[in-house]
């Protein structure tokens, strides 16, 4: 049986892991149950700041902890790191200060919360910040590997983990999970599918059908939309002569515009992206999400066909 | 629209069945805070509030934002109760297609007057919307919700700054001062000392009453309507008990945003007078 977890308990436990370097604190705005940083709370209380329900404040206090050679990382939901976002962008980036932030409940994955929790949105305007990586691992093991990579990034990030269980795919593996590195975790001629966050186990699935029809896909899961892996691009360009990007987000502004943006830049190969086709979510269980969004393994399947078709 | 105080209690009780019957149901929402603010809801809705259920979007109705939108059960039930919505689709909450979606949506839900869901907004839209009353010269008010947690958002008081400033005397603001928010009690997450002193200092009216007891209630919303406190913004700052009514869930922070399983439900119904133990 696959291990079933949650991206964001791969990072409450990767700030555990973190403790023992004095220079990690960790910030919260009232959302630590959620986001898991209630254990780093409950273990280091006096290295854990508490900024009640005010994400603005958060985000600029970490922002001075960091200019005072802290490591800090603060959390809340995905939807709500988007309030603090000209703090981010003036406060934290622009200085390029090394303010870890964390959204948890990203995706319409998030579920029966409703729209307002589902964040969209936050993969692409994060994107749009200088000096900020972006990332958006698929399981906890990978959240857990690339949380314990940020003290010795210098700059800032933001990661988006996810509230809901997918299956755990790098248990043993956990050395192949570096900032900035793709991993490719299936191999086809046919197709390349590069996904993140939850749609990477709904694309493995999506390759499984696709191999039962005579397709062969690779699959790959884009961890680090910024800096987006540009020779793996080039590789899959060269290797399938197709592509499709899988995200629990807007179809605008994420992974599948961060691959796009190489490939036209570099190399040529139809690009079919799955993503949130530019609507608001509703309260939905997970996999209920998935399919009104048209984001699931099936509609993976049939925008790799369709990518093919266009070769 | 005048109702007497066991008339409304009983309103109110009807309501608490309803709340907890949508979170049991849904295995998922937010029970704590929407017993806590489910008697003022009752009063406000039974004998306050100038609204048409038949015609929710009538142009001239008091407007009620519910800024801390996760506490919708509490809206539905007493939007059901006042028959916007039909006890029916109570059982639509956080289903998908349904007109309860998990936090309070004006795109879902008749009689609903605001988007919710992001704590720190509503005061601002109920601004906008008194402001509008103003320049239309109608003599609609907006009332709007917030909890104690979320008054630690700073937009709440660029909110109260601002409507003060503006002599806003159709806005009126009530406080669920339930002392408990997400994690933790707000006296651990951040404290927020005298809190009728920071409104007065804003420039607001400002009575605090005890919020499970509805003769207060009725006082408290004698005072937002007086003349004397329609010169300005008024807030009526209610203590109440999170998870009210509900002995487990009572000044329980586990209860914020938890489903009571089927014997904590069934205890519940007995509580609530619904079964007998
Ligand atoms: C801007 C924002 N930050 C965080 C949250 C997550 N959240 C939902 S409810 C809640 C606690 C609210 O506490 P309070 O305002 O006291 O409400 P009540 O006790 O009445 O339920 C939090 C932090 C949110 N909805 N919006
Ligand atoms: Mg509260």
């Amino acid at each position: 049986m696959t291990r079933m977890a949650a991206t964001r308990d791969g990072y409450g436990q990767a700030l555990l892991d973190l403790a023992g370097n004095e220079k990690v604190v960790v910030l919260e705005a009232d959302l630590g149950k959620s986001t898991k940083s209630l254990h780093f709370r409950k273990a280091y209380p006096h290295r854990t700041i508490s900024c009640g329900i005010g994400e603005q404040n958060m985000l600029l206090v970490g922002a001075g902890l960091a200019a005072s050679g802290y490591i800090p990382f603060a959390s809340t939901f995905a939807i709500f790191t988007e309030r603090a976002f000209e703090q981010m962008r003036n406060g934290v980036a622009r200085p390029n200060l090394a303010v870890h932030l964390c959204g948890s409940h990203g995706g319409t994955h998030t579920g029966t919360d409703g729209s307002s929790a589902q964040s969209i949105e936050d993969l692409a305007v994060f994107r749009t910040l200088p000096n900020v990586v972006v990332m958006h691992p698929c399981d906890d093991v990978s959240t857990r590997e690339l949380t314990m990579q940020l003290p010795a990034l210098g700059k800032p990030s933001y990661m988006r983990t996810a509230r809901n269980k997918t299956p755990v795919l790098y248990d043993g593996r956990e050395n192949e999970v570096k900032i900035g590195k793709g991993i490719v975790l299936s191999e086809g001629n046919d197709v390349a599918i590069i996904a993140c966050g939850v749609l990477v186990s709904e694309s493995l699935k999506a390759a499984e059908s696709l191999a039962e029809e005579g397709i062969n896909a690779t699959v790959v899961d884009m961890h680090t939309l910024k800096p987006i892996d540009g020779q793996l691009i080039d590789d899959l360009v060269a290797q399938c002569g197709a592509l499709v990007t899988a995200e629990d987000h807007n179809v605008i502004g994420g992974l599948g515009s961060a691959v796009a943006e190489h490939i036209v830049a570099n190399s040529f190969a139809p690009l079919e992206m799955v993503g949130v086709p530019d609507r608001f979510g509703e309260s939905g269980q997970a996999d209920e999400m998935l399919e009104i969004m048209k984001i699931s393994a099936p509609y993976i399947a049939l925008a790799a066909k369709k990518a093919i078709s266009r070769k | 629209m005048s109702k007497s105080i066991s008339e409304l209690e009983e309103i109110a009780r009807k309501c608490r069945v309803e709340i907890v019957k949508m979170v049991h149901r849904a295995q998922a929402g937010h029970p704590g805070g929407s017993l806590s603010e489910i008697d003022l809801l009752a009063a406000l809705y039974a004998t306050r509030m100038r609204i048409r259920p038949d015609d929710p979007k009538w142009s001239d109705r008091d407007r009620f934002i519910l800024s801390k939108g996760h506490a919708s059960p509490g809206m539905y039930a007493i939007l059901a109760e006042m028959g916007f919505i039909s006890h029916e689709d109570l059982k639509s909450y956080r289903v998908l297609g349904g007109v309860c979606q998990g936090h309070v949506d004006m795109k879902w839900c008749p009689g609903v007057d605001f988007s919710a869901g992001s704590l720190g907004m509503g005061l601002s839209f109920g601004m906008g919307c008194a402001t509008a009353a103003r320049l239309d010269k109608s003599d609609r008010r907006a009332f709007v919700m917030i909890g104690d947690g979320e008054m630690q958002e700073g937009s709440v008081w660029e909110a109260a700054m601002a409507a003060a400033h503006h002599e806003l005397g159709n806005l009126k603001v009530i406080l669920d001062r339930n002392r408990i928010q997400n994690d933790d009690f707000c006296e651990e997450q951040m404290r927020m000392f005298d809190i009728p002193a920071k409104w007065k200092a804003f420039g607001w009216n400002v009575k605090e009453i005890d919020g499970h007891n509805m003769n207060e209630i009725m006082e408290g919303l004698d005072f937002l309507e007086s003349p004397e406190n329609c010169q300005g913004p008024s807030i009526l700052i209610a203590h109440t008990i999170k998870g009210g009514g509900i002995s487990y869930m009572e000044n329980n922070p586990s209860f914020h945003g938890a489903a009571p399983n089927d014997e904590q439900f069934h205890q519940a119904m007995i509580e609530l007078g619904e079964v007998e133990a």
